[in-house]
This record gives C-alpha cells, structure tokens and sequence, in this order.
C-alpha cells in the first residue's frame, strides 16, 4: 500500500513537448511509471518517450482513462491546466510550476475543492511511491520501499532526508513534496489524514520551514488524530524577519511562522523534532521502537 | 515587493480611497514650500520601508513652514531599523475624532483574501490581534466572487461606525479590495482610517506590498522601486535569477534549493559559525549560474568563507563540480572554499574538484564544521 499514487496510476502530463515536460516524462517512463499521455495544444499525433500526445485533457483521458496529471507548463498558463485537467475529469492533478500569483491559485484551490478533485502543489517537487510511480521531478535512485511516510514543503531538503533515511535502511511508502507556496492545494494535514490511514506506513517524517502556520495546524492534527510515530524537522531557524528565502511562502511576517514557533507546537504534540537533516532518521529508529516497545 | 506610503496613497486614490492630500521631499527646503502651500499644520513623515517609524522619531508636527524644514532636516538622513531616510512625505494636518484600523491579506490557513478591522486603529495591528483579539473584525472574501458589499456594511456595523458613516466606510473597504485585487498586492492596509472631525473619511497612512510572482503582468509597479530600499546585492542577484538575501553573518552560502538553503544556514549556526547569507543558486547550477553566485557571495566583505552545498538530483554532481572549476577560474576567491557534494554523481564531482584543488566532503554536518573552522 501507500498513498496517492501506485502501479494503478495511469499518469497523463499537461506540457510534454515543453523542455522540462519532455525531460521529465522521460525520467519518469525510466522509472517505471505508467505514463499514458501528454497534452499540448497543437501537439497532437506527437510522441514523448514513446508517450501519444494530445490537443486537449478531454481527448487524452477519453482515449486512455487517465486519473492522474502532472502540470510541467509555464505560470501564467498552469492554472488554466489545472482547470483544464479538472474539467476532465481528473481526480488527482500534480503542479510542479513555480511562481505562479497567490492571487490566481486562490480561486484554483476553492474550485478543485468544489470539484472534489485533489491538486498537490504548486511550486512542489511531486510525489513518489518507490518501485511503483515517480509522479515528479526527484531523483528516483534515492528511494526505497519501506514502512516511512515523507511529507515536506522543500525540494532538494526532501532529497537530503530520504537519501539518508534510505541509507540508514528505512525505506519510504511514498514521498510527498506540498510546495512552497503560500497557497498550496494539499496540506501537512492532508497528508498526515492519508499516512495515519495507510497500513503502509508505520512512522511519518514532516519537513517543514518557516511562513504561514500549517505546522502549528499540523501538529493539533497530530496531537488528536495522529498515532503513528512522527520525526519533524523545520528549516530556517536563522532566517531574518520579514525576507522572503527562495520560496514565496518562506517568509516570517508580523512575528508569526518562525521556526522556534513550529518547533515547540510539534514537540508539544509529541513529535520529536531534528535539529539537523541527518538527525532525522536517528530520531525515526527511536520513535519506531519506542511505538512497538 | 514593498513601496513607500505615499505611493501607496497614490494608488489608493486611484481606487477611490480617499486619503490624506501631501506631497514627497527630499530636501528640507522643498518640504517648507509644500508646507508654505499647505498654509496650516503639516506633518513631515519619513519615508522608508520599515514601520515604526512613529517610535524612531521618524514622523513630526509642524505648524509653520519653518518648522516643517527643521522637521525635515532632522528626519533627512536618520537610520531608523537600518534604513536610511531619503524622503519625507509632507502632508495636511487633520483633526482625528476616531482612527480604525483596515487592511487586506491573505489568511493563509483558509487560503483566502480576508478584510481585517478594528476600532483601535493607529496602533500596532499584530499588538492588538495578540492581546484584544476580540477587537479585531474579520471578512472571508469569496475566492470566486469576491468581497460583496454587505460583508462590508457588516464591517462596518460590528465596528460600531455612526449610522451615517456606515455607507461612507464601506465604499472604503470595497475600494481598497479593487485596489488589493488589481495590482495583485499580498498587503492593503490604512492605519489609521480616520473619521475627522467634520466627518470625512480620510486614509492616513497607506500601505502596500505586492506579490513578486505577480510583477510579470504589472510593468507599472517596477516604475516604484526604490532601489536605495534594496540592498544592492539582491537586486543583482534577482536579474541573474537567483534567490539571495543578505545576512549579518561571515559565512558565505552556495546552495540548491530555498529548503535545503535554509537548512544550510542553519548547520552553520548550529556549528559555531553565523551565515553571510541565503542564497539558492536555483536548479540547473551551471557554470555561469555558480560564477553569478561567487560574485554575489564574495561582493560581501565579511564573507570569510564559503560553503557551497549541492544535492545532486537531476541535476549531476560531475556537471556542478565543473561549474564551480570554472567559475573558480573566472572569479578571484581569496577565502577558503567547502564543498558538500552528494546525490547523482557526487563521486565523479568529488574527483574533478579534488583535481582542480578543491577538497569535497560527503555530509552537510562536516561541510558546517570545516567552513566554520576555516573561517576562525
């Protein structure tokens, strides 16, 4: 088992021909994931990686049942992509895009909502259910199957933790990177809600930084709902207030979304919190046998 | 993106906010002729992207155009948080019979626009939303439809606004969502909105920052930048399309990826040393993007070493490694230099820098260490 994504996903991508769409389908249908389609219009009768394109979402998933996608197109189209991919029908739609406007993924976050659709993302590295699907842009050689559950709003951080996690033997049940965004379409929660759910997952590793407060709402989640072991690490316990550090929703504002706040709502619910990437998987060991013992 | 106030008042106005007339100097002489045109009490208010400015000295009284020039010759030139005072905005004096408090963001949780308001206007918002929350009024914008004009009225009632202003209010909270919503600004805020004494609605300190994501549609905006308000270093590394902000620290940092740069800046903290700076040199780490981040790194002279940490996913460890060789031989680096390699290829990295003279270690905790040790 795992979450979100498995051998079952028929994975369609929105901007295949694009430079980082084609890249990336290519490492994808490497890895093993059942890339069906790829739309880009005008593109049709195309192939990526040995992948059929299509003018439109409509055409690709009535031609090949899709029920996953994956947005690799530039901003200020990606969130007609994600209506587009909705619209069709998509249950489950990926958005790797970065920089899109918090003003237009406002109205895409209530209208996927209202959809009873599931958008990750924006502004995220996507997901992966190791030797099953990789429906994103990370190195797929750093994982391994296992009982972890891996939620994080960072890229390359993510990268750095399940490498040694995979290192120190403990595998993953799926990987999931929310996005840096200040409006993203899955939450910590969200995540959390599907791990505690799994019966593949037995501890979860939550990697947060500073900005907003999903954190803080994170960790009542987890205090009340949460009974699987939980190893946290948050990023940016020096950064200044007030300055946005590489993603938008990276920023400290009004004194509120420090580090030292999310730190002490996590240990206050119970999870134990790394002060350093390469501490986490130590902490995870602890916790695991602590939980059995 | 942030601009000073009275470019804020200017766009408000545009939206039919009304707000208090005045006019920006940057000489003390100029500031006694707007207030000469004034012909009563002006205030000469500081212009820098900081808030408390009130507490610094940086906002005085003046009731004649002598006074208006002394106030802002002392207010010309003041630090107030690390920002030097370049202009003062000289503008009317009012007789204030009640302030309010308005303001528009983003409530992150509930990924929405929401109104903020509060009959104690004029004082720290964050003070009062942490010690009277109960003070503060909120209004949910639909995020398909916007904000409808009862939630304004509404505003309006549960503030406790005279009945006859009631309409006058509300036009001021619906203006300054447009204003919010159309240049794509992440704040909106009037503090205070003031009812004067002849009961005028007038906006007495305007706010707004706008979404960086967002200036690709609103070339107007790039016209307020105040480059004096930015560091020089951060402006350069934005045309270069790398994320940089400038710390107080001595330890320079080259990192791929805004999370794993935070976590970079605080392995250095955690072994003894404090980061010069938050750079993410972005996903591709070519030659040329490594260089760009030398040279921004190195521009800082408190920068007594540098800790470059990439984790090679797509991109290859062997293919950095080249790039920092041959950035190396295009910048002059005269402080020691620590290199982090792991992920895709971070062995043939290793060997190429180690032929080149570079010595690369395998985890981020050595890295910290051996850059801090360097740097003593």
């Amino acid at each position: 088992m795992s979450i979100l994504v498995d051998k079952d996903t028929r994975l369609l991508v929105q901007g295949i021909t694009g430079r980082e769409g084609s890249f990336h389908t290519e490492q994808m249908v490497e890895y093993g994931t059942n890339v069906v389609a790829g739309v880009t219009p005008g593109g049709k009768g195309k192939a990526v990686a040995g992948v059929p394109v299509f003018d439109t979402v409509a055409d690709a998933v009535e031609a090949t049942q899709a029920n996953a996608s994956i947005i690799y197109v530039p901003a200020r189209f990606a969130p007609d992509a994600v209506y587009e991919a909705v619209d069709a029908g998509i249950p489950f739609v990926v958005c790797i895009t970065e920089g899109i406007p918090v003003a237009d993924m406002v109205p895409v976050y209530a209208y996927v909502r209202q959809r009873g659709a599931r958008l990750l993302g924006p502004n995220c590295p996507g997901l992966i259910t190791p030797e099953q699907a990789k429906v994103g842009i990370m190195p797929g050689f750093i994982h391994a199957p296992g009982p972890v559950g891996l939620v994080s709003r960072s890229g390359t951080l993510t990268y750095e933790v399940v490498d040694a996690l995979t290192r120190a033997g403990l595998g993953q049940s799926t990987a999931v990177g929310i996005g840096g965004d200040p409006v993203i379409g899955t939450s910590f929660v969200d995540v959390l809600e599907l791990f505690q759910a799994d019966p593949a997952t037995e501890a979860i590793v939550m990697i947060g930084e500073i900005g907003g407060s999903d954190e803080e709402v994170a960790a009542e989640f987890i205090r009340d709902r949460v009974d699987k072991p939980v190893v946290g690490f948050i990023a940016g316990r020096t950064a200044p207030p007030g300055k946005r550090m590489g993603h938008a929703g990276a920023i400290i504002s009004g004194g509120t979304g420090t580090a030292a706040e999310k730190v002490a709502a996590l240990e206050a619910a119970g999870v134990r919190v790394a002060d350093r990437p390469s501490a986490v998987s130590g902490l995870l060991l602890e916790a695991m046998g602590a939980s059995k013992g | 993106m942030n601009v000073h106030e009275y470019q804020a008042a200017e766009i408000f106005a545009r939206h039919g906010v009304p707000t208090n007339p005045g006019s920006m100097a940057t000489t003390a002489d100029d500031a006694a002729e707007i207030a000469r045109s004034f012909g009563r009490t002006v205030a000469v208010k500081a212009q820098v992207h900081t808030g408390g400015r009130g507490k610094a000295g940086g906002i005085k009284i003046a009731s004649t155009p002598e006074d208006a020039r002394a106030a802002a010759q002392a207010i010309l030139g003041m630090d107030i948080k690390g920002h030097t005072v370049r202009k003062v905005l000289v503008a009317g004096g009012v007789e204030i019979a009640q302030e309010f408090y308005l303001g528009v963001v983003l409530d992150r949780p509930r990924r929405r626009h929401v109104v903020m308001a509060s009959a104690e206007g004029g004082v720290d918002i964050e003070e009062v939303a942490r010690e009277r929350p109960e003070k503060i009024v909120r209004a949910l914008a639909d995020p398909l439809l916007g904000l409808h004009p009862y939630q304004s009225r509404q505003i309006a009632f549960s503030l406790g606004v005279p009945p006859a202003q009631v309409s006058g209010f509300a036009a001021i909270v619906q203006n300054l969502f447009k204003a919010y919503v159309a240049t794509d600004a992440t704040l909106a805020e009037i503090n205070p909105l003031i009812l004067t004494r002849d009961g005028q609605w007038l906006a007495l300190d305007s706010k707004m920052s706008f979404d960086d994501n967002a200036l690709f549609r609103h070339p107007e905006l790039e016209d307020l930048r105040d480059p004096d308000e930015e560091n020089a270093t951060e402006l350069e590394a934005r045309r270069s399309g790398i994320s940089f902000v400038k710390l107080d620290g001595d330890i320079g940092c080259i990192v791929n990826g805004a999370g794993l740069a935070m976590a970079t800046m605080d392995a250095v903290k955690l072994h003894g040393g404090e980061p010069a700076n938050f750079l993410d040199v972005g996903g591709g780490a070519s030659a040329d993007q490594v260089a760009k981040a030398f040279a921004l790194v190195t521009a800082d002279p408190a920068v007594r070493g540098i800790l470059i940490n990439i984790f090679g996913g797509i991109t290859r460890g062997d293919i950095v490694a080249q790039g920092i060789t041959e950035a190396l031989q295009k910048v002059n680096v005269s402080v020691p230099i620590v290199v982090r390699l792991s992920g895709t290829n971070a062995e043939e990295g290793k060997r190429l820098l180690a032929a080149a003279g570079l010595t690369a270690v395998d985890s981020m905790d050595e890295a910290a260490a051996a850059v801090v040790r360097a740097a003593a």
